[in-house]
This record gives C-alpha cells, sequence and structure tokens, in this order.
C-alpha cells in the first residue's frame, strides 16, 4: 500500500527549475533513500513533501490526502502526523533540550506534565542523551544536536518521519552512530521514512530502497544493490565517487 | 553612490511597492489573528517581561532627561514674557499630549523593534520557524501575533511611566531654579491637563505600538540571506518603524486636533 504518492511535481525558484516531473511512491512502513549530488533539489523535494515549500505543479497525495494547494489547518493536521529532521537540527536556540522536546507537546497535545517529562526522558534515553536534559542547543555538539533534532522529531510519534541529510557535517564515526539510531528507530516505530543524502554509506545502512535524483528528476528508483547494475551515466558516476 | 540608487527607479519603485503591499498584508494577518483565541499565554507573558521590564530603564531614563531639559530651556523663554509660572503647565501639557508617546515609542522601537527583527530573522535562516511549522503549530500565531499584541498592550503602560518620571524630571529642574514648592507644582501641571489631552494619547500609543511590532516582526519574519540578511532586516526594521511612526503621529496629531478642539 502506497502511503506517499508524487506525481509530475515542478518547482522552480526566479524562474530557474529545481524539479522537473518528480514521480515517487513510497510504501508504508518502507525507507526510501533519495540520492543526489548536492543542490539537485533533495531538499526541496522534502519541504515541499510537508508542504514548507509550494511547488509550480504536479500532486503531493499522503495517505490519499492531497496536500498541494490545501489550506494552512488542514495542513497542520497533516504535519501532526508527520516529523521532520532538519539538516542543521534547527533546535529552538532559546530553549533547552527539555523545552525543544516538550514545544510541540504542550502546544499540540493535551498532555499533563508527568506524562510530558516521562516521554522526554523516554525519547532522550533513545537517542542516549539523557544526561542533556538542561542543556542549551549552544552546549552540544554537531551530533548531539542532530540527536536531540531527531527525538524532538520523534516525540509526537509520527507516522511519517523526512530527514533532511541526516549525517551532512559530521565525523564518519558519528555519521553511523546517527544512521544506526535511525535505522533502529525505523525498526521499533515502523514508521514511513524519506531521507534525502548524498552520503552512500547512511543510505547502505538505513534504505528499504533508492532513488536518485538528477537534473530535477528521478533518474533510478529501486534497491541499492539493483542500482549497481543500472546502465546510466550519471549513477555509475555518482556509485564510482562515492 | 546616488548613481547607483537612482540606476533602476522603475525597479526601485516596484520593490517599494511591493514591500508596501506585503507590510499591509502582514498587519492585516496580524489583526485577524489577534481575534482568534486562544493566544499562546506562556509567550505572551515572556513577551510582556521583555518589552516591559526591559525596556523600562531605557524609556524611563528618556522621560526624566526629557522633563528635566524641557524645564531647564523653557523657563527662560517664559521668563521673558513674564509666564515662568506656566513652565508645569507646559511641560505636563506637551509631554502627555506629544513627547511622551512619541519618545516612548522611537526608544522601544529602537530597542525592541531591531531585537524582534533579529531574534525572528535569526530563527528564519536556521529553520527555526520551518520547525515550528513542521510540529503542526501555526508560527505566525505563535511568533508574530504575540509580540504584536505585547507592543500594543504595553506602550501606553510605558508611555505613562515615562509621562510621570518627565513630569517629576522637571519638578527636580523647577525646584532648584525656580524654588517651586512640589504642591504648587503638582497643581500647576496635573490641573492643567484634560482628559482630551490623556485619551487620544493613549489611543495613540496602542497604534504605535501596534506599528512597532508589525514593523519588527515583518523585517524579521520575512528575511532571506543569511547573516547579513538579519542584520539588514534589524537595521531596516528600525528606520521603517521611525519614519512611520513620525508619519502616523503627524496625521494622528492632526485629527486628534480637529476632533477633540
Amino acid at each position: 500500500m502506497q502511503l506517499i504518492e508524487i506525481r509530475n511535481l515542478c518547482t522552480s525558484f526566479d524562474g530557474m527549475p529545481v524539479l522537473r516531473g518528480v514521480n515517487l511512491t513510497v510504501g508504508k512502513g518502507t525507507t526510501v533513500v533519495i540520492l543526489g549530488t548536492s543542490g539537485a533539489g533533495k531538499s526541496v523535494l522534502l519541504k515541499s513533501i510537508i508542504g514548507l515549500l509550494t511547488p509550480d505543479s504536479g500532486s503531493i497525495s499522503i495517505d490519499g490526502k492531497e496536500i498541494v494547494g490545501m489550506e494552512s489547518q488542514d495542513l497542520y493536521t497533516v504535519r501532526r502526523r508527520m516529523g521532520y529532521l532538519f539538516q542543521g537540527a534547527a533546535l529552538y536556540d532559546s530553549m533547552s533540550v527539555r523545552g525543544n522536546l516538550e514545544f510541540a507537546l504542550r502546544r499540540r497535545d493535551a498532555l499533563d506534565e508527568d506524562e510530558m517529562s516521562r516521554r522526554v526522558e523516554e525519547q532522550l534515553r533513545l537517542v542516549g542523551l539523557a544526561d542533556a536534559i538542561d542543556k542549551m542547543p549552544s552546549q552540544l555538539s554537531g551530533g548531539m544536536r542532530k540527536r536531540i533534532g531527531l527525538a524532538r522529531a520523534l516525540i509526537t510519534q509520527p507516522e511519517v518521519m523526512l530527514y533532511d541529510e541526516p549525517t551532512t557535517g559530521l565525523d564518519p564515526v558519528t555519521g553511523r552512530e546517527i544512521s544506526d539510531l535511525i535505522q533502529s528507530l525505523q525498526q521499533q516505530h515502523a514508521m514511513t521514512s524519506i531521507a534525502v543524502t548524498h552520503d552512500m554509506a547512511c543510505a547502505r545502512i538505513i534504505a528499504d530502497s533508492v532513488a536518485m535524483l538528477n537534473k530535477g528528476v528521478i533518474c533510478f528508483e529501486g534497491d541499492l544493490g539493483a542500482m549497481e547494475y543500472v546502465n546510466d551515466e550519471f549513477v555509475k558516476q555518482f556509485l564510482a565517487t562515492a | 553612490m546616488m548613481r547607483d540608487i537612482l540606476s533602476n527607479p522603475k525597479a526601485d519603485c516596484m520593490r517599494f511597492i511591493a514591500q508596501v503591499g506585503s507590510t499591509a498584508s502582514f498587519a492585516r494577518e496580524c489583526v485577524l489573528g489577534m481575534f482568534r483565541l486562544p493566544h499562546d499565554t506562556g509567550e505572551l507573558f515572556r513577551q510582556v517581561d521583555e518589552l516591559g521590564a526591559r525596556s523600562l530603564p531605557v524609556v524611563g531614563t528618556t522621560g526624566l532627561v526629557t522633563g528635566l531639559i524641557l524645564a531647564i530651556q523653557s523657563r527662560p523663554v517664559l521668563a521673558r514674557f513674564g509666564a515662568e509660572s506656566y513652565v508645569p503647565a507646559m511641560v505636563s501639557i506637551s509631554v502627555v499630549r506629544e513627547l511622551g508617546p512619541i519618545l516612548t515609542a522611537l526608544m522601544v522601537a529602537g530597542r525592541v523593534g531591531s531585537g524582534m527583527s533579529a531574534e525572528l530573522g535569526s530563527m528564519r535562516v536556521t529553520e527555526q520557524i520551518d520547525a515550528i511549522e513542521v510540529s503542526g503549530i501555526d508560527s505566525f500565531r505563535f511568533l508574530v501575533v504575540t509580540r504584536v499584541l505585547a507592543c500594543g498592550l504595553l506602550l501606553p503602560l510605558l508611555t505613562g511611566i515615562v509621562n510621570v518620571l518627565a513630569i517629576l524630571g522637571a519638578y527636580i529642574a523647577a525646584a532648584a531654579d525656580m524654588h517651586m514648592s512640589w504642591q504648587l507644582y503638582f497643581h500647576r501641571a496635573v490641573y492643567s491637563l484634560w482628559l482630551r489631552d490623556v485619551i487620544p494619547a493613549i489611543l495613540k500609543t496602542i497604534v504605535f505600538g501596534f506599528i512597532i511590532g508589525v514593523i519588527g516582526c515583518h523585517q524579521g519574519y520575512t528575511a532571506t540571506g543569511g547573516t547579513s540578511g538579519v542584520g539588514r532586516a534589524s537595521t531596516s526594521a528600525v528606520v521603517i518603524a521611525s519614519l512611520l511612526l513620525l508619519f502616523t503621529d503627524m496625521i494622528l496629531g492632526k485629527v486628534i486636533v480637529l476632533v477633540c478642539n
């Protein structure tokens, strides 16, 4: 069963086309990794899926609901079923780690203080940062920020999770740890996920299937093993240099 | 430099019109948002604290010094016409009707307007506003409406404090130069004020608060271009708000005179 369906998605900025007719389907409970070079439009695609960017044309359907052109209040309802890990984590720098994790729970869900604290502590344990609960974002390293960003996205128990370059800017060891963490959380929560990255090591750990974005279109879609036998110059070049 | 500014007047005009349209649309959304309840009371109180408590030292000092200077400068002039005894009345009327509201608004625009713009601009370029949006929370209502409300609510209060301190400052000068007693000074300062001096001035400060909030938030919320964009937004917030405050004050001043006198 397909949970996310993208049809003929086109987006441009100041007349410069970025996405030129992207077609992609994501099955329920699966993880699709979108690969591509920097500037290929991967983040634009991800932001379009969650409604942060409005495409020029095309359709994005999530669980049968068309989100392109959706009223903002309805869009907020759809977003409450989704989580998003930003490339730079995008932690609220005026709040502590606890404040960051409680932010959505306090404002969206009528949870009592005890339940909220329990969920915050549980999420921090899952990402291995229980001790950081009272730290401010400025006191955290890049890897820790990613983990807290992940905990913040997961605390609302989303059905769909979107990851924007989860390992970019991290050293290989920390990148591997984050990839393992994502993979283990995927298994625990059985979420439908889309990750965009150019990190093949991350893709190998978390992907059920991959899609390659080049010049605004998906030039390959399938499993990672099949990708190595594709007769496409760009895919071959990408794999050779990754 | 001048050649650069005037190199493409048509494009500059279009940009200016687009900016005015964008600000007007933003202001309209703010007004609509204010009537959509409930508001985030935690964020509203945080903004009230930020705007009120932390602005008090700077606006209070401005009020005290303004009153002091006004009395020192006006006494010799009024003395030439034998009207020295009108110093308290002149200070209280000019401060309550005009100087208190506009000076408070300009000081708050400088301190709070630029701060709001820098904070929201920084949140925009580091994707924190996007993070609020993707968590299913209306970032405009949470960040913008609460700030504009706080400005509109607190500016009348801050202006009242500035007025009191300016009249007090003028008393210090009057007591030192003219040896006027507190009772006499107070009687002349307060009893020369009419309700038509006080009420329109208070209403005017609500409009000033709204302008500071809307301009500060609009510049920050729509900031682009990384950290330099945040700096530009912060500077623009102060410049645009100050000019708009002076222009609005001129129009409202005329309207008040027409309606109340």
